[in-house]
């Protein structure tokens, strides 16, 4: 008997899961937001699912009900990718060392 | 166009490479690193995902126009947003990614030919699990975060609102969801999932507006866990690895901080879910205030305590986000060092809005990330220092925490700031924080009570020093 590939799905979704939960404890504590802003941007991976369906419409219509949908999910996740990453990069870039005083 | 294996393993690569942004963040020199990883995976995936459906029509232009319109917005957003706004800008980033979900559900439910989910009507039972549950998750965060961006922003009141039969009402309101989901599988009917979609949004109102203010980082927290099983329940619809990797990690990630934020605040998760924390005992306390005298002071007596000092540690909380005195602060620490006083700074893993809240601001003012330390790493160090300086934080310094059994925060874990040898606690007034209790330490022998806007005091001392 063949093995449903949802098994294999819900696999890599378990173990991901413990991947998680063993990256995220090492994050240290002074970086948990931006933690949160980077964890924004690419769960708006979902993206993905928006460009299927926006590019779901035929050469007749590119604009039916389901791709309107696509289209705004894009939008909306475009916003989070590059907004979450760029403001990640600045606070980020913000964190600096204690620099030796020439004194 | 590219054939399926070949894009899942594409998918896989940028999994990975999500996975290595969050361990980038493990230490400030790697994180910018980890961040360009996170890009590249982004690119890898979305570059993948056009290849794949191999369609360059017209309707490839609009998906450009729309990605470009987007990404505009987010990057202006990003360039503009004050550091002090963070927790208010997360989410609300939080909601466009429930909100997006919730679109591309409702575009998969309505044309699953494009996704190979079957035909309306006739969606595969699996995925239709997977699609309700992605829609419904997403639209509990969409309207969970519109509340707590609300909140976070003043347009609506932080105060819990909390009314009779409220927690039987969303628990009845939940079941609904669960016998919506089992009807949908079974009739397909397209009303069913709109009503579905209506439930789960207000659910999501509902769940969010009996949390108080200062409970916002547990919340943020679990709106961002929230958003990531959304991700994860759309990717298992769309048999798509990166989708399922990233909605898995940023799943964990969420919980993990929330539980981190519910330690610090020694309550379960339940306890702040519930709400209403910090309003009944208003009442109490209220009542049967005693008046207790309290010493009182001015920029000058604090320049002079402080001068006088061999080391000083700095205790910022959410005062000083609200009265943006991060670089006030920083000028006075600098005048301090010139004069050779060790400055550090605590911080409390409540301390602000969200997880890191205060780091990201003290940052923001050129703070070196080494002089900041948290709860564990400095809590021995208050009795060796000569004055702690309390900027806009309150209930995370309160001894009753480690002494009184009967008060609402007794267990809490707090910053030992009695044990310094002298106390500047930079505050308005003498009103209680936001659990709603009196502070042991606002009427201790050594204790000094600055009432002054905290940027306002903060300059006056530097003048004074």
């Amino acid at each position: 008997m063949e093995i449903d590939p949802l098994i294999f799905r819900l696999s890599i979704f378990i173990l991901s899961i413990f991947v998680g939960y063993y990256v995220v404890w090492s994050v240290t504590p002074s970086l948990h937001t931006p933690l949160m802003s980077v964890t924004n941007a690419i769960s708006s991976v979902i993206i993905v699912g928006a460009i299927i369906a926006g590019l779901s419409g035929n050469s007749d219509s590119i604009f039916n009900t389901s791709s309107i949908f696509g289209f705004l999910a894009i939008a909306l996740a475009a916003i989070n990718i590059f907004g979450g990453f760029l403001v990640t990069q600045r606070m980020l870039a913000m964190y600096k060392k204690k620099t030796k005083d020439k004194k | 166009m590219i054939s399926a294996n070949l894009s899942a393993i594409f998918y896989l690569v940028s999994g990975v490479l999500f996975i290595l942004a969050l361990r980038g963040l493990s230490s400030p020199e790697t994180s910018r690193q980890g961040n360009l990883f996170g890009i590249l995976g982004m690119v890898i995936a979305i570059t993948v995902t056009f290849l794949s459906t191999g369609n360059f029509s017209s309707g490839f232009i609009f998906v450009l126009i729309f990605i470009l319109a987007g990404g505009t917005i987010g990057g202006f957003i990003a360039y503009r947003i004050p550091m002090t706004a963070m927790p208010e800008l997360v989410a609300g980033f939080h909601s466009l990614v429930g909100l997006a979900a919730v679109f591309v559900a409702i575009s998969a439910f309505l044309n699953p030919e494009a996704f190979n989910l079957g035909s309306p009507g006739k969606i595969k039972l699996g995925s239709l699990i997977e699609m309700s549950i992605g829609a419904a998750v997403g639209a509990i965060t969409f309207s969970g975060s519109v509340i707590a961006f609300l909140k976070l922003q003043g347009i609506m009141s932080g105060s819990p609102i909390t009314f009779k039969g409220q927690h039987p009402l969303n628990a009845l309101i939940l079941i609904t969801i669960v016998v919506l989901i089992y009807l949908l599988c079974s009739t397909q009917s397209p009303n069913i999932f709109w009503i579905l979609l209506l439930v789960s949004f207000l659910i999501g109102f509902l769940l969010i507006i009996p949390i108080g203010g200062a409970d916002m980082p547990v919340v943020i927290s679990m709106l961002n866990s929230y958003s990531g099983w959304a991700a994860a329940g759309i990717g298992f619809t769309l048999e798509n690895t990166a989708l399922i990797i990233t909605g898995a990690l940023v799943g964990s990630s969420g919980a993990i901080l929330s539980y981190i934020m519910c330690k610090g605040m020694n309550r379960s998760f339940f306890n702040v879910i519930l709400g209403g924390f910090g309003a009944t005992e208003e009442i109490k306390s209220g009542s049967n205030k005693e008046q207790r005298p309290v010493k009182s002071g001015n920029a000058d007596d604090a320049a002079f305590l402080m001068k006088n000092a061999s080391s000083v540690i700095i205790v910022p909380g959410y005062g000083m986000a609200v009265a943006q005195a991060q670089h006030a602060l920083r000028e006075m620490v600098d005048t301090l060092k010139k004069n050779d006083i060790k400055v550090s700074y605590a911080i409390h893993p409540v301390a602000g809005r969200m997880p890191g809240h205060m780091n990201v601001l003290l940052a923001e003012a050129n703070v070196p990330y080494d002089e900041v330390f948290e709860l564990e790493e400095i809590n021995n160090d208050f009795a060796n220092a000569d004055v702690a300086f309390v900027i806009g934080a309150n209930d995370v310094t309160n001894p009753v925490a480690k002494s009184d059994p009967q008060s609402p925060i007794y267990g809490m874990p707090v910053l030992d700031v009695e044990k310094c040898k002298s106390v500047l606690f930079v505050k308005r007034s003498l009103s209680p924080g936001y659990a709603g209790i009196d502070n042991d330490l606002f009427y201790k022998e050594n204790t000094l009570m600055l009432f002054a806007d905290a940027k306002k005091m903060t300059e006056d001392i530097t003048k004074n020093l």
